[in-house]
């Protein structure tokens, strides 16, 4: 009794200074973020501008080629305009008529224009004769105050410090119903062990010999009978998993090899939308549907560096660093972040091809994306939930030719092929071909 | 006792069956010399082939079938001079380019520059990939050739698109843009 009294008392304790943590915590966090806030309001009206509208303006006219913090097509931007007034004694007039008309500002030969634009490999930055100055105010506050409100959410650290100290208690539970678990296991041998010495003491015989009868199994033998059927029931139920399993032989149904640099079709086609042939293009024209080459991940990877907390946070559950894969695609495309150029080092992408006909089946994808208009889940199943690609259907023959039998072909405003149209479905009576009947199970179609 | 032992070997058996099949390997084939090309196979590795690979980029100066050669350099005096270009497709079928441009501009651009054209695609939305302008803006004065020229070289965050449509393709677009833009400057 008096040891369970201590285990409460230990458990009050504890839940206690558990309590007063967090107590603590919270209001630390509390107190951080009014501070934050006032500081970058302050900012805000030491520039004469609004941070919230410039920030719209900004994501809206200057994202595209700068960033805050980081050297895009153009330089990073954060407290440009203290950072101008100093090192090159640049006053804001300055920038309005930069930013309104900077190719202007390069033909009248100013020496800073001239010296920006050369440094950033003369990419002409577009003028923005449309923004007025009351804009330009309001940008520049937000560049001034970005980099505050960036160091802000970077210094709370309420989410990852929670997520740990949850992790820890988890551990902790877990250990202490291990424990528990041990100890009723500990209590039920030793319960076991005195009761049986109990009863040898008082003269019980503890193993107790089970009636001598027919084992069952050779009961079981006696009977021809049972022993037929049984057989039967065995050979048919062998042979049915047998005929299945060679049946799987050479259908890599469910192939889903491990590729070297890790790509999400889950991200990209479901979460990001982006259409199937923006990177399988060829499958528009040619008879494979190709591995995008690395220029096209650049497309947008030119200005995704890294992922967005929420989606590395996601990629956490499959193992994955997403930020690191990225860096892996600039590696092998030969991309240096730091000056925005390419290295021209590539290296080459082991992909494992994962969807594979041999070479004595002829598959066409333009034909079935293009012409036939089949949409690419059909056959790949639903890509846009799969974080790693895998094979979805059998590519079996029979699998072909069941979708052939089934498939009705859309013959309406084809005037080319009206005739035969019209002639074949006169010979199979139908309304609506399938593909079947337009010669779709030829040998000679997929096979020569 | 006994009966342990067997349920235990039976496990085993169960979990040694189940383990041969490895997700990440392709399954055993009957007569794999009916299955492996003999040839060498697309994106191969081969070792005496530079690089490695088996793709290779085309012989310098070679031109792709369905890609004409540009003449405007990707400078900005090149721009400015395929800003007096005009598309080179049939006026007469219309119709059928902007439908072809529509269909591919839903594919390429669509994803950044937005259905309109006022460069509020999906990845704007969703904060992915900022700054994209709306084809109506008037300093930059779109034309069907400057929209040409930046498909065919990319500009500043963007990719050349050269690799991914021929050049009927990308006129198509083109004047799929300038409808866009007719229609937002309307």
């Amino acid at each position: 009794m008096k040891k369970v009294t201590y285990r409460n008392r230990i458990s009050k304790v504890l839940g206690f200074s558990i309590l007063v943590f967090l107590f603590t915590s919270n209001s630390l966090l509390a107190q951080a973020e009014p501070v934050a806030d006032a500081s970058v309001e302050q900012v805000a009206e030491a520039s004469g501008g609004d941070a919230a509208a410039g920030k719209s303006l900004f994501n809206q006219n200057c994202a595209a080629c700068h960033s805050l913090n980081r050297k895009m097509t153009g330089p990073a931007l954060a407290n440009v305009e203290s950072r101008l007034a100093e090192d090159e004694g640049l006053d804001r007039q300055w920038l309005y008529a930069w930013i309104k008309n900077s190719p202007g500002m390069i033909k009248s030969g100013d020496a800073y224009a001239n010296k920006i634009y050369n440094e950033y490999n003369k990419a002409a930055m577009t003028a923005f004769p449309t923004l007025s100055n009351t804009d330009i105010d309001n940008i520049l506050a937000y560049t001034a105050a970005g980099p505050v409100a960036a160091t802000t959410t970077a210094t709370l650290p309420g989410d990852p410090v929670q997520a740990k100290s949850t992790g820890i208690s988890n551990e902790i539970i877990l250990g202490a119903l291990a424990l528990v678990f041990a100890l009723l296991v500990f209590m039920l041998i030793s319960v076991n062990k005195t009761l049986r010495r109990v009863m040898q003491a008082n003269g019980v015989d503890v193993e107790k010999e089970s009636p001598k009868g027919l084992p069952i199994w050779k009961a079981f033998a006696k009977n021809q009978f049972l022993v037929l059927v049984t057989t039967i029931f065995l050979l048919l139920g062998s042979a049915y998993f047998a005929y299945g399993w060679m049946m799987q032989v050479g259908v890599d149904q469910g192939y889903e090899p491990i590729q070297p640099i890790h790509y999400s079709h889950r991200i990209h086609a479901g979460d990001n939308k982006i259409e199937c042939k923006y990177c399988h293009s060829s499958a528009r024209k040619s008879k494979t549907s190709g591995i995008p080459s690395l220029n096209v991940c650049m497309n947008c990877h030119k200005s995704i560096y890294q992922v967005a907390d929420a989606t590395l946070a996601e990629g956490k559950q499959y193992g994955i660093d997403y930020n690191e894969e990225i860096q892996k695609l600039y590696s092998a495309v030969g991309w240096d972040e730091e000056n925005q150029k390419y290295t021209g080092e590539t290296k080459a992408v082991e992909w494992v091809r994962v969807h594979n006909l041999p070479d004595f089946a002829y598959f066409n994808h333009s034909q079935h994306v293009e012409v036939g208009e089949i949409a690419c889940q059909t056959c790949h199943g639903p890509v846009e939930e799969m974080e790693i690609m895998s094979q979805y259907s059998p590519l079996t023959m029979g699998w072909c030719v069941n979708c052939h039998r089934e498939t009705e072909v859309k013959v309406e405003g084809n005037e080319y092929y009206a005739k035969i149209h019209e002639e074949l479905s006169k010979k199979y009576g139908v309304e609506t071909l399938t593909a079947a009947q337009m010669g779709g199970l030829e040998c000679g179609k997929c096979h020569y | 006792m006994n009966s342990l032992k067997k349920i235990g070997i039976l496990l085993g058996l169960v979990v040694f069956v189940v383990s041969c099949q490895d997700k990440s390997k392709p399954n055993y084939q009957y007569m794999p010399n009916m299955y492996e090309p003999v040839g060498y196979e697309t994106y191969e590795k081969v070792d005496f082939l530079p690089g490695q690979m088996e793709a290779m980029l085309p012989v310098e100066n070679s031109i792709p079938r369905g890609w004409m050669p540009y003449q405007y350099e990707n400078t900005i005096e090149g721009k400015e001079m395929a800003r007096l270009m005009s598309s080179p497709l049939d006026s007469l079928q219309k119709e059928e380019n902007l439908l072809k441009g529509g269909e591919l501009y839903n594919i390429y651009c669509m994803i950044c520059h937005g259905p309109q054209g006022k460069g509020q695609g999906t990845l704007v939305k969703r904060e992915k990939i900022l700054g994209v302008p709306s084809y109506a803006d008037a300093a930059r004065n779109v034309t069907v050739g400057t929209t040409f020229h930046t498909i065919q070289y990319g500009l500043n965050s963007m990719g050349s698109y050269a690799s991914q449509m021929n050049t009927e393709e990308m006129w198509q677009v083109s004047e799929y843009v300038m409808k866009l833009k007719q229609d937002l400057t309307k």
